[in-house]
Parts: structure tokens; C-alpha cells; sequence
């Protein structure tokens, strides 16, 4: 019952703040917000921080830590444990997805959407389909580039798919890991207002990928124009998704480590789309007329240029 | 409880009666243990349900009560003779082949257990097994496609050959996930009993069954590609 309330009360700030400090107690839905001093952060509040709030949502560690504590009671070992990670209905885990690829500016992904529900279908899913779309797509693009040559015999290449799905989860799994720890490393030097917690990280990551699904099966298209345009395109709306999620977490700290931080996510983001693109999609064949070099014993070879 | 007031049990009448712990699933009215019976009668038992069942996902009727009973007889059946005819593909080098044996095998084992993991997690109440069990068993459909597959090559290659293969191998694509779909998710105007659809959360069908229709396209697309030396 206390996650369904929860669950309600997220989209009223103050009301939420109200229930974090006393779990327990029952509450009503007002329509209106309900002005609370926030004295939890008070010391760490300065006025030009106001545009925080609708960012953040105000939200503070604690909540979540608390939440966090209340949700996953049962112990690892149960299965139980487990299916906590996958309560989500489908129009939440459509509206995720919807979140990500239609990033509001200024809105927080992980507090609009995942609101301390993170779930792990999204991101197991959406992997496991982008890795497929890939290898597919791929195929399929490789096939019609060289189709119509007469040396040309088509191969499935199906080695392909376990290359991509070992460097699709390593990613979604690892760089959160990895993002995870550096954040909770900064965070015990320097006071985040915002912490996430690893699952957050993972659904984050897992959402932002969505956007690759549609762009895979695009680049079937043979023109090296089109296929730069859609990872540009790609590249800025879920690097925008991880950008607003994460920038709030790491401005409290050191300038340049922020910048870095987010400079290195936007960069492993990118090389992955890139390196997706170069590997599994040949470059279309130019049309230059190709030069013609006499070989050593009198025949000449024609090259083509790629 | 005033109707009972004056019942009173006589103590020389005797009160006797019977319990009985149902065995299994396999054969409730028999009354003797099926270690005596000959083997041809345990061999012949476990083939008929087999078979039951194969002609049960090619023409589903109403009483899909036959899939309580599970086994992965048929399931097994069929991906090894998948997997079979699956090999013997075109390679330039032993990189660019298509699937061995084992990928197949995976494929098949490791998502249909991921599968039935992800619709318990999200909530399902089926057991474990008859999930498997109905995810292989209704690989059938795309076997048969494999079969027609193979032989339509032996005539060509062809773009002729190719299109026979695409129209094949999309109507039993369809005809498996459709099957899948009618006992996962069920349909609104059927009378059947759709005790697979019941066991599911209502608002979360559409998450259970997608990752059925991703299992039987990555299949579907293993035999499309199909090419032979």
C-alpha cells in the first residue's frame, strides 16, 4: 500500500518530502502543492538554486534511500527479491520509452519516469532487441550493397550476433557499474544534492538505447550521408537523455570533473553507436571510376575504391 | 450449531473410508504401479501424448487442457532436428556461417528459459515446465517451414525459390506466434478455456508477449538465411 501511495503522491513535491519523513502515516491527495520548509537541504540551498525544483523534483538522497529500503524488503535470495525489479505495467514501461526518446528539456528522466520504480525489463529487453536489429539490419544491408556481383555469395554472418550482444550488455551493464562507483566516490568527498542509486543507472542507460532500434533498421539505407545524419541525430537525443540525468548529479562538484564526467559519457555513448555502425554495416560502395594498376606479371588489376 | 444438539456416535460403529493422494499427471486411473507394465506400453504411452500434443499446436481446438500435462519430449524433438537441418550452410570462412549446432541449441534452450523467467517475474503464476513446454512445441510450425525450406532449395536458389521460402517462412512465423499469442494472451470472443492467458497479470500482456514474438523472429530469420553450400 505505502508504494501505491508513494507511487500517487511523486508528482506533488512538498507532499512527497511530507511522507518521506513519516512513512507510516496516511495521507490525503490534496490538488494543490503544499508549501513544507525544506529543512532536510536548508544549508545547502542558495536562491539560485530554485531552478533545481523542477529539475530535480526536489528530491533528496534520503527519500530514495528510504524508499529504496521499504521496497526491496525481501532477502536476495527469494525470488521475490527479484520480481520487484520487474513491477511495471506496460503503458509505464511505453512511457519510459516514450521519455526517452522524446526528451523534455529540463525535465529529469530518472524523476519524471523511473520515480524510484526502476525496473529491469526495460533494459533487458531493449538490449536484447537492439542486438538482433543490429545483426539483422546489418545482414540485410550488407546484402543489398553487394548484391548483383557475381563474386558475391551471401552468408548469414551469424558470429556477428554474439559480438554484438557481448558489446551491447557489456555496455548497458558496465558503464552504469562503473558510473555508479565513480559517483559514489565523488559523493564522499563532495555533498551531491542528488544521488542515484545502480538500477536507476542501469534503467537509464537501458531507456537511452531505445533510440538505436529504429536508427539500425534506417541505416539499411546505402548512403554514408544518411547514416552520419541518423547518428547525429541519435546521438543528441540519448546523449540529451543522459546528459539531464546526470549533469544535476555531478555540478556540485569540481567544474572540470563534471565536464569530464559528462564529456567521457557522451563519448562512450558515441563510440558505441560508431563502432556499431562501422562493424556491422559495410561502407556503401562509391561509384568513382576505379584506377587501373598494371601488376607484376603483365595483367592488370582493377581496385575498387571504398 | 443446534440441529446437532442430540447426534450422539455410537461406539461400535465402525468409521471407515478412503484416502487417496492422487500420483501424477500421467495416468490417475490406474491402479498399479507402471513398473510392471511392459516398456512398449510406457514407450507407446509417452508417444501418443507426444503426438497429441504435435497435432495439438498444428490444429488447436478448444480443450488446450492437454498442455497441463507437459514434457519436453517434443520440444527436445524438435530443436535437435532443427538444429540438424540447420547445418551444412554456406561459409566463406568458418566466421560468416551460419548458426552451429550448439548456437541453435542455446538459442532455443536459454530463450525459452528466459522467456518463462521474464513472464514469472513480471508475475505470471504458470509453472516453470509447462511454459517450456509450450514454447517448444510451438516451434513446430517453423520445423515444418525449415523442411519446406531445404526442399524448395534442392530444386534452386533462385529469387523464385527465395520468395516460395519468404511466403513459408512468414506464415509459420505468424501461424507460431499467433498460436503463442492465442494461448498466452487468449482472445476476447473465444470460447476457449485460456487457462495460460488467466495465469498472467492483466495490465502487463502485451510485456509477456513480446519477447515470445523476438524469440520466434530471431528463428525465423535463422532459417530465412538459410543457404546451402
Amino acid at each position: 500500500i505505502v508504494c501505491h501511495v508513494m507511487y500517487l503522491f511523486a508528482e506533488f513535491d512538498d507532499a512527497a518530502n511530507l511522507l518521506a519523513a513519516n512513512p507510516d502515516a496516511t495521507t490525503i491527495s490534496i490538488d494543490e502543492p503544499v508549501e513544507i520548509p525544506k529543512n532536510q537541504h536548508s544549508h545547502l540551498q542558495e536562491p539560485g538554486r530554485e531552478e533545481d525544483d523542477e529539475l530535480l523534483g526536489t528530491d533528496d538522497s534520503d527519500k530514495t534511500e528510504l524508499l529504496a529500503g521499504q521496497k526491496k524488503s525481501a532477502p536476495f535470495w527469494t525470488f521475490e527479491y527479484y520480481q520487484t525489479f520487474f513491477d511495471v505495467d506496460t503503458y509505464q514501461v511505453l512511457d519510459r520509452i516514450k521519455g526517452s526518446v522524446f526528451p523534455v528539456p529540463g525535465k529529469n528522466f530518472v524523476r519524471l519516469y523511473i520515480r524510484s520504480n526502476p525496473d529491469l525489463y526495460g533494459p533487458f529487453w531493449i538490449c536484447a532487441t537492439l542486438v538482433f536489429t543490429i545483426a539483422v539490419s546489418g545482414n540485410l544491408s550488407n546484402f543489398f550493397i553487394h548484391l548483383g556481383k557475381p563474386t558475391y555469395h551471401y552468408v548469414p554472418e551469424f558470429r556477428k550476433v554474439s559480438i554484438a550482444a557481448t558489446t551491447i550488455y557489456a555496455y548497458a551493464w558496465l558503464v552504469p557499474l562503473a558510473l555508479w562507483g565513480f559517483l559514489m566516490w565523488r559523493n564522499s568527498k563532495v555533498m551531491n544534492i542528488v544521488s542515484y542509486s545502480f538500477l536507476e543507472i542501469v534503467c537509464v542507460y537501458g531507456y537511452s538505447l531505445f533510440i538505436y532500434i529504429p536508427t539500425a533498421i534506417l541505416w539499411i539505407i546505402p548512403q554514408k550521408v544518411v547514416r552520419w545524419v541518423l547518428v547525429v541525430f541519435s546521438l543528441c537525443l540519448s546523449g540529451s537523455v543522459l546528459v539531464m540525468t546526470f549533469w544535476p548529479a555531478v555540478r556540485d562538484d569540481n567544474r572540470r570533473i563534471a565536464v569530464a564526467t559528462v564529456a567521457a559519457i557522451l563519448l562512450l555513448h558515441a563510440l558505441l553507436a560508431v563502432g556499431c555502425l562501422a562493424y556491422f554495416f559495410d561502407a556503401p560502395e562509391l561509384d568513382i571510376p576505379a584506377p587501373i594498376i598494371p601488376a607484376h606479371n603483365g595483367t592488370t588489376v582493377i581496385t575498387k575504391s571504398h | 450449531f443446534p440441529g446437532l444438539a442430540d447426534v450422539s456416535i455410537s461406539q461400535d460403529i465402525p468409521v471407515e473410508g478412503e484416502i487417496t493422494v492422487p500420483v501424477g499427471s500421467h495416468s490417475p486411473d490406474e491402479d498399479y504401479s507402471t513398473l510392471d507394465e511392459p516398456v512398449k506400453d510406457t514407450i507407446m504411452r509417452d508417444l501418443k501424448a507426444v503426438g497429441k500434443k504435435f497435432v495439438h499446436v498444428m490444429y488447436p481446438r478448444k480443450s488446450s487442457a492437454l498442455l497441463r500435462d507437459w514434457d519436453l519430449w517434443g520440444p527436445l524433438v524438435l530443436c535437435v532436428s532443427l538444429a540438424l537441418m540447420l547445418q551444412g550452410g554456406s561459409a566463406d570462412s568458418k566466421d560468416d556461417g551460419g548458426p552451429q549446432f550448439a548456437e541453435v541449441f542455446v538459442i532455443i534452450w536459454f530463450g525459452a528459459v528466459v522467456i518463462t523467467l521474464n513472464s514469472k517475474l513480471l508475475g505470471g503464476t504458470i509453472s516453470f515446465f509447462q511454459s517450456l513446454c509450450v514454447l517448444g512445441y510451438c516451434v513446430m510450425p517453423l520445423t515444418v517451414a525449415m523442411l519446406v525450406c531445404r526442399l524448395v532449395l534442392l530444386a534452386g536458389a533462385g529469387t523464385v525459390s527465395f520468395i516460395i521460402r519468404l511466403i513459408v517462412v512468414g506464415a509459420m512465423f505468424a501461424w507460431s506466434t499467433l498460436g503463442e499469442f492465442w494461448l498466452w494472451g487468449g482472445c476476447e470472443g473465444c470460447a476457449a478455456p485460456r487457462f495460460l492467458a488467466d495465469s498472467q497479470p492483466p495490465n502487463r500482456k502485451a510485456l509477456v508477449v513480446y519477447p515470445i514474438f523476438l524469440f520466434y523472429f530471431v528463428i525465423s530469420w535463422m532459417i530465412l538465411t538459410f543457404t546451402p553450400q
